[in-house]
């Protein structure tokens, strides 16, 4: 429905690819209408994609969408044993395989292979392709896509989107054909995380031109955005230091750029400062979301970075730390431990309600009787109504009955010099209850541990203060920058039993 | 289906005189019967009454892309094909939503 409404408008504008080869709106539509047809014809309710990003990926999206099939684009990371477990999970379900994957899932068992180019190249086929010829109607309430969690703090869960989170989310934040014919987006996170699906919901929804990078690498990125003369895009914070490291190497500015939003992890305030710095013409917005709720539900917009940079009161200026403001068709509230919304500037878990969100996993429902949905992020409004995260709650380190997150202990670790990343995580002790230690890549010399424990204790207290610093050469991280926390408290965990 | 549905979200409704087409985004109160251009609309795929136009005072159009309702509307639509005739619910008419300029963010 909504492809169709941007192919009738502006159907000849290209939709994906670049402007001498890519592809129409038009050619969209008619390629994801084959592909519902075969779709509708095979009956499947699941289906599966597994590969990089490329065209077939938006038409698949819409082409399941219009056939009443949940797309659920699964994660190349994976071994291929996580791959067949996935996919046996979703059986019965078709599967296509996209570029790179060729080979890596078994049919059998409820799973159908299906060949994209097949798939895409049937007789063509109007929107009225049902058995009786009737228009396709496709209720409200039927999943429109499965997505895993990234489990950063748990085993990863299969959250569940309906159409009736997904329009909602596309029609109230998106302005119709709003975007300039000069307007492309550089899309760039991987298809099996929720920004790789609203991108491509909100971006043909915008008529905003799609320019995909297959899969991400720093200099990739800055040599497609200066040819492809990109004006959006979108990344998460390990990808936004890269690209700036890159962009100072080759002397690059990208003046085509206008429009940069980071979002999907936690971003480091000297990364920020120093894009801000690098692309002083580029509108930054930080967006924070879940994959259960369709992606964006608050926002830190070019006017709030700006006004916080110049400000001299430091409360404004501790805004560039925050996600912004819940979007006005979201409600927001920060709950304590027994669920009571607490006043600004007290911590508690981050609750929402809205009709973008789902809170359905398909294994259960998270969301209360009355919709809220308990998100398992820590954070704080300010008396401005900026939210502030600390983390995920699960994360919380509990030292001698006192709740402390390890996000501002790693912020403070991560203004030293010498620290490219850190991890701060609980670890059992016997006379606390729970000790902080942290895990830190060096930028260079690893420096001293004292030295590192006297930076924190003089700039928060002493009960922040990680009783153990332990050097590594990277943190393991999922493919878009979320550190794997639970693997580094194993690993810590298993170090201890060792030593005692 | 009826020729004047009871409108639920995600139902696809077509104007009896003109181009229009909307679906229903959200439902209030589903009794209230859904116009264009001053005639009830009917299910999609009904094609325009030969010869019919928008009634007078009824002709204000309506613009694809854009919702219609508001907070107190009985009904939100949304226009998904643009049409000469205006759209009410129970012959008040809906107003068009104004868009809340939010900077792209995925």
């Amino acid at each position: 429905m909504l492809l169709e409404m941007v192919a009738d408008t502006i159907g000849d504008r290209i939709a994906i690819g670049s402007h001498s080869d890519g592809t129409t709106y038009a050619e969209l539509l008619a390629t994801a209408r084959r592909g519902a047809a075969r779709l509708r014809a095979h009956g499947t309710e699941r289906v599966a994609y597994l590969g990089l990003n490329a065209p077939q990926l938006p038409a698949l999206l819409f082409a399941a969408g219009a056939a009443g099939a949940a797309f659920a684009p699964l994660n190349y990371r994976y071994t291929d044993a996580q791959l067949s477990a996935a996919v046996a999970a979703l059986a019965p379900a078709a599967a296509v395989l996209g570029p790179g994957a060729a080979g890596r899932i078994n049919g059998g068992n409820g799973v159908d292979r299906l060949d994209a180019d097949a798939l895409f190249a049937g007789p063509d086929a109007g929107p009225d392709a049902g058995p009786d010829g009737e228009p396709a109607f496709v209720a409200p309430d039927a999943v429109a896509v499965l997505l895993l969690t990234s489990g950063t703090s748990g085993p990863p869960k299969v959250a569940v989107l309906r159409h009736e989170h997904l329009v909602p989310y596309v029609i109230s934040t998106v302005e119709f054909a709003a975007a300039g014919p000069d307007e492309a987006i550089l899309v760039s996170v991987p298809p099996y995380h929720v920004a790789g699906i609203s991108s491509v919901l909100t971006s043909v929804y915008a008529g905003r031109r799609m320019v995909q990078l297959p899969a991400f690498a720093a200099d990739a990125w800055v040599e497609l955005a200066a040819t492809e003369r990109v004006t959006h895009a979108m990344v998460v914070p390990t990808m936004l230091g890269r690209i700036l490291d890159e962009l100072e190497r080759r002397g690059e500015r990208l003046p085509a750029l206008r429009h940069l939003s980071y979002g999907g992890g936690r971003m480091p305030l000297p990364v920020v400062e120093r894009a801000l710095r690098l692309l002083p013409g580029v509108d930054l917005v930080n967006a924070y979301g879940l994959t259960e709720t369709s992606s964006t539900i608050a926002l830190l917009g070019p006017d709030d970075h700006r006004a916080a940079l110049a400000s001299d009161d430091p409360a404004v200026r501790a805004r560039l730390g925050s996600v912004g403001r819940p979007l006005p068709s979201v409600e927001l509230q920060i709950r304590d431990d027994d669920g009571v919304p607490v006043p600004a500037g007290v911590s508690g878990e981050v609750w929402v309600r809205g009709e973008q969100v789902s809170g359905e996993y398909v294994s259960h429902r998270a969301t209360t009787a009355d919709g809220w949905y308990p998100t398992r992020d820590r954070g704080h409004l300010d008396a401005g109504g900026y939210l502030f995260l600390d983390g995920r709650a699960d994360d919380v380190i509990v030292r001698g009955g006192e709740n402390i997150s390890p996000g501002e202990i790693e912020d403070v670790l991560l203004e030293h010099p010498a620290v490219a990343d850190a991890a701060v995580l609980g670890v059992p002790d016997t006379e606390w209850g729970e000790r902080i230690e942290a895990v830190i890549v060096p930028a260079g010399a690893p420096p001293a541990e004292p030295e590192l424990q006297e930076w924190v204790r003089a700039r928060l207290r002493s009960t922040r203060v990680p009783a153990r610093v332990h050097v590594r050469n990277a943190l393991p991280a999922t493919e878009t920058g979320k550190v794997l926390r639970r693997l580094l408290r194993e690993e810590l965990g298993a170090a201890r039993e060792a030593i005692g | 289906m009826s020729e004047h549905p009871v409108p639920s979200a995600g139902v696809r409704l077509a104007s009896a005189v003109c181009s229009t087409e909307v679906v229903v985004v959200r439902v209030a109160d589903p009794t209230v019967v859904i116009e264009c251009g001053g005639a009830p609309m009917r299910a999609a795929g009904t094609p325009p009454t030969p010869g019919a136009a928008p009634a007078p005072g009824r002709d204000g159009g309506s613009l694809i892309g854009k919702r219609y309702g508001g907070a107190d509307a009985p009904v939100e639509l949304l226009c998904v094909k643009p049409g000469a005739g205006t759209l009410t619910a129970g012959g008040h008419v809906l107003e068009l939503r104004s868009a809340k300029a939010l900077p792209a963010s995925d």
